[in-house]
């Protein structure tokens, strides 16, 4: 089996053709899925905790504090035993709830984020699915997540949690315009939707530098929207704890709690690694056109690692936005978005197709 | 039976039973949810078609859009403890012989018509198919119903904000 650490595309096929030339084809293929699903579950697991750990330090960081130290050296073992207590936590009867709504909820929010996850390619090789309409689906599937939000809301049987679904609901429907229009302005920029192909585009660059100022404002805009639409600071007001106890969730005990939790933090994940994607080049090394040496430099520099990197820098970027700046009324949120990323967005996509008509970029 | 086949019947068998439970509940946001899991088999028979294109759209504007504007109304609109009355039967029984007589005649069209033999390895639409000939106006373009469709949605937008608009009164 040749592993190689730039192009997992070789180790890939080898485990497709033995599992091929051992189990019939349909065996075969249901082993694959299996692994491809056990996979990701497990690296949604991981890559959950860690974030959780990263947000308190983060935080702790931010707040002159020093964060979880106890559990574990620098307290890395804390979201763990966090997590046990979560799972033995007692699951609370709500009287007077909407049962098949209420257990539902949790679930579809988790498994919008689990479908956003699929298409995402992680390394050269590294990729579920490969969509040839990738960026769309992607928009397209976790515009899905909300409906849960919304009916763990109204099933709680609880003024709180309505509210707080309510807020959330107008929230997510107005910041998935900004987000949609943000990622089309670099679609139009590379003329595809593809994954595979648009990190491949970047290997003379990365979009936000090719596409001018446009690519920059997209992704300033797509940061700020991305952030609304993952429900986190400052746009957290669907669970304003200070006003809604805890919003949508409020109901909600153990693991079921800890379903919205997770799924919170892995959109935060999904919407970094869409950034890191499309505008800052996913996997592929830092390239400047015309530098061969320094290229060759990136290269030995894992494809694996660069993405990592890149993403991990955006989430930090969202954690400090979070930390920074204090949460905004329902009339500002909706002010920000209609007043001004909206038309921001339109004219910017105008201004990059001209610059694509026109052969401006590199 | 192939896979595909599996995939196939778990979706129908979905869209079925769901499309029944839609109609027959009495609490009117579960049939939202209901019609939520229609509307995304739906998608996922597309995209056994590999049909991405469509299957994505159905996600975006009905799973995504409609469905969330029905639950969004739902949720300014009722309270949980309202249950829907019972339909009564003079209702019931015309209401059953519509949707019958709507899916006999379904079925009896798709009975009929010769479908050609294996389309396993057609050409797949591409996404770049779509974008062209939706902006094209020659030859099977739809440049004109496009615009026409623009033009309403714009007025129809225009009406809800003149709707919902404060009066100066």
């Amino acid at each position: 089996m040749a592993f190689n650490i730039y192009d997992f595309t070789s180790f890939n096929q080898s485990i497709d053709k033995a599992l091929y030339e051992w189990l019939p084809p349909f065996w075969a293929m249901i082993v694959e899925m299996t692994i491809i699903g056990l996979v990701f579950l497990l690296a949604y697991a991981v890559v959950g905790l860690l974030l959780v750990y990263a947000e308190r330090k983060v935080c702790a960081f931010m707040q002159n504090r020093v964060g979880p130290n106890r559990v574990g050296p620098y307290g890395i073992f804390q979201t763990i035993a966090d997590f046990i207590k979560l799972l033995m936590k007692e699951l609370v009867y709500i009287k007077d709830s909407d049962k098949l709504l209420f257990n539902i909820a949790p679930f579809i929010v988790i498994i919008a984020s689990f479908m956003a996850i699929a298409a995402i390619p992680f390394a050269k090789g590294l990729h579920a699915i490969d969509f040839d309409i990738g960026i769309m689906y992607v928009v397209a599937v976790s515009s899905l997540g909300v409906v849960g939000i919304l009916l763990a809301g109204w099933s709680s049987n609880n003024k709180y949690s309505l509210i707080g679904a309510m807020r959330s609901g107008a929230q997510i429907i107005s910041y998935e315009l900004s987000v949609g229009l943000s990622l089309l302005t670099i679609v139009v920029l590379a003329g595809t939707m593809q994954f595979s192909q648009v990190v491949e585009l970047q290997s003379s660059g990365w979009f936000i530098f090719k596409g001018h100022i446009p690519a920059v404002i997209a992704f300033i805009v797509f940061l700020i929207a991305s952030t609304a639409e993952t429900n986190r600071g400052p746009f957290d007001l669907a669970e304003a704890e200070s006003e809604l106890t805890a919003g949508f969730h409020t109901e909600y005990s153990g693991i079921k709690f800890a379903f919205f939790f997770l799924a919170e933090y892995m959109n935060m994940f999904i919407v970094a690694s869409i950034a890191a994607t499309v505008f800052l080049g996913g996997w592929m090394p830092f390239h400047i056109s015309g530098l061969e040496g320094f290229n060759h430099v990136m290269d030995f520099i894992p494809p694996l690692i660069w993405y990592i990197g890149k993403t991990a820098f955006i989430i930090w970027l969202m954690m400090l936005f979070k930390w920074t700046f204090p949460r905004l009324r329902i009339d500002q949120l909706l002010n920000l978005e209609w007043k001004y990323l909206l038309p921001i967005n339109l004219v910017n996509i105008l201004i990059m197709a001209f610059i694509v008509l026109m052969g401006w970029h590199f | 039976m192939t896979s595909n086949q599996i995939m196939f019947l778990l979706f129908s068998a979905v869209i079925v039973i769901f499309s029944i439970l839609t109609v027959t509940s009495r609490r009117i946001l579960r049939a939202a949810t209901y019609l939520l899991f229609v509307l995304v088999s739906t998608a996922g028979l597309y995209f056994l078609l590999r049909y991405n294109y469509l299957a994505a759209i159905q996600l975006i504007v009905y799973a995504g859009g409609i469905v969330v504007l029905i639950i969004f109304s739902i949720l300014l609109t009722s309270h949980i403890s309202e249950k829907l009355p019972t339909a009564s039967l003079l209702k019931k029984w015309p209401a059953l012989l519509v949707a019958l007589v709507g899916a006999a005649l379904c079925v009896t069209v798709i009975l009929q018509h010769n479908f050609p033999g294996s389309v396993g390895n057609t050409e797949l639409v591409s996404v770049t198919d779509i974008g062209n000939s939706l902006i094209n106006y020659g030859k099977y373009g739809y440049a004109l119903p496009f615009e026409v469709i623009s033009v309403l949605l714009l007025a129809a937008m225009i009406g809800a904000i003149v709707l919902a608009k404060k009066r100066k009164d």
